[in-house]
C-alpha cells in the first residue's frame, strides 16, 4: 500500500478527529480524497506538522491526529523528545513511513535504511509507540483513538504518489474554517 | 520588582497562556518567571521554529502564545515566520534577547546582531527595541498591537536593558 491508499482507507476514521496534515502530497491527496473543515493543511514549512498537533491537542481537549512522514519528522527530529515530555492524551501522531522523500520524488529517507523511527521515538521517552504495516492502519489508529492516550504510530507503506492538484485554498480560509470548527 | 517579574506579568495581564522557551544566558530570569507561572503552559523547545509550530498550534487551539528565544534564531526560523506565521496569518510575540550588542563578551554574537534588524526589516516584522529598564512599560502595549495586528512581533532586549552580563 502507497499513502494515498491508507489515506483512502483511514478517511472515515479522520472525518471525526482534528487533523494537521503534513506538507506536500499528503495535505493534497487528503484535501483531494475528503475535505473537511475539521483538517489543517500544510502548504509549507516542512518538519512541523507534529509541532502544531502538539500545540493544538495541548491547549483544547478534542482529539488530533497529525498525519507526518518520515522524512519530515527526521528534518525535526527535535519534535520527539518535546512530545515524550509534554504528554498530551489527546494527541496521536501518525507517521506515514514510506522511506522516502515522496513531495520531492522519492529520494530515500534514513528511516528507510538503518534509522529506526519508533525506535528513536521510545529513546526520545514515547511511551505508547506502535509500529505496524500499512494494511493494518485503520486498526491501529481506531484503537489510539478510543484509549485515550498520547501515542505515535509507524505505519511502514510501499513508496509512491498518485496525480493530485495543489490545494489553492487560501491559508487564512484554511486556518480560520479550521480554528471554527477546532471552537465549535 | 525585577524586570522578568514584569514582563511575564504583562504576558499574563494579556492572556498569553502558552509559552515556549529557548535558553539564551539573558532570558535567565524570564524564563524561571514563565515556568513558575500557573496561568502559562510552559513548553521548552528544542529549536526555535520546532516552537513556532508548538505556538501555532496553540493559537489555534484558543491560547495565546509567546516564544521567548535569543536573536540567532532569526536565522533558524525565517523559512517558518515567513510560510506559517505570516503566511497563515498568525499573532506571535517574540521576546528576543539581542546578544551582540554593547557590552558583549563574545565575538561570534556582534556577527549576528548586525543582521538582526536588517533580516526583520525585511520580513516586515514590526520590531521594538529594548534599551533602558523603563522600555519595559511599552511591552503592555506591544502586545496588545500583536494580537491585535495578527503578526508576529519582535521585541529585541539587549544587554544593557538587562543590566549587563
Amino acid at each position: 500500500m502507497i499513502r494515498s491508499e491508507i489515506l483512502r482507507e483511514i478517511a472515515p476514521i479522520l472525518r471525526d478527529q482534528l487533523v494537521v496534515c503534513n506538507i506536500g502530497l499528503p495535505s493534497q491527496e487528503l484535501h483531494m480524497i475528503d475535505d473537511q473543515p475539521t483538517n489543517f493543511y500544510m502548504l509549507g514549512t516542512m518538519g512541523l506538522a507534529s509541532s502544531i498537533g502538539l500545540g493544538l491537542a495541548l491547549s483544547q481537549p478534542k482529539t488530533v491526529v497529525v498525519i507526518d512522514g518520515d522524512g519530515s519528522v527526521l528534518t525535526n527530529l527535535g519534535t520527539l523528545p518535546t512530545i515524550a515530555n509534554n504528554v498530551a492524551d489527546n494527541y496521536i501522531l501518525l507517521i506515514v513511513d514510506n522511506g522516502s522523500y515522496g513531495s520531492t520524488g522519492d529520494q530515500p529517507t534514513y528511516a528507510g535504511k538503518k534509522t529506526s523511527l519508533a525506535k528513536v521515538a521510545e529513546a526520545c521517552g514515547c511511551e505508547n509507540v506502535v509500529e505496524c504495516r500499512a494494511e493494518e492502519t485503520g486498526e491501529v489508529l481506531q484503537k489510539a483513538i478510543d484509549g485515550r492516550k498520547m501515542t505515535v504510530i509507524v505505519c511502514k507503506c510501499e513508496s509512491g504518489n498518485v496525480k493530485v492538484p495543489v490545494i489553492t485554498k487560501d491559508p487564512v480560509v484554511i486556518r480560520d474554517r479550521f480554528m471554527q470548527a477546532v471552537a465549535s | 520588582m525585577s524586570i522578568s517579574k514584569q514582563i511575564v506579568d504583562d504576558f499574563v495581564a494579556n492572556d498569553i497562556a502558552f509559552v515556549t522557551t529557548v535558553p539564551c544566558k539573558q532570558l535567565g530570569g524570564v524564563i524561571e518567571e514563565v515556568e513558575a507561572r500557573p496561568e502559562i503552559y510552559h513548553i521548552p523547545s528544542n529549536k526555535e521554529d520546532e516552537g513556532m509550530g508548538l505556538c501555532a498550534g496553540a493559537y489555534m487551539g484558543g491560547k495565546r502564545p509567546a516564544i521567548i528565544m535569543q536573536n540567532t534564531a532569526i536565522g533558524v526560523t525565517i523559512n517558518t515566520l515567513v510560510t506559517l506565521t505570516q503566511f497563515y496569518r498568525m499573532p506571535l510575540p517574540m521576546l528576543i534577547s539581542f546578544r551582540g550588542e554593547l557590552m558583549e563578551p563574545v565575538a561570534c554574537q556582534a556577527e549576528m546582531a548586525i543582521h538582526t534588524k536588517p533580516l526583520l526589516q525585511q520580513l516586515g516584522i514590526p520590531t521594538y527595541h529594548f534599551h533602558k529598564q523603563d522600555d519595559v512599560r511599552e511591552l503592555d502595549a506591544i502586545l496588545k498591537y500583536t494580537f491585535m495586528s495578527s503578526k508576529p512581533v519582535a521585541i529585541l532586549t539587549d544587554a544593557t536593558f538587562w543590566g549587563g552580563y
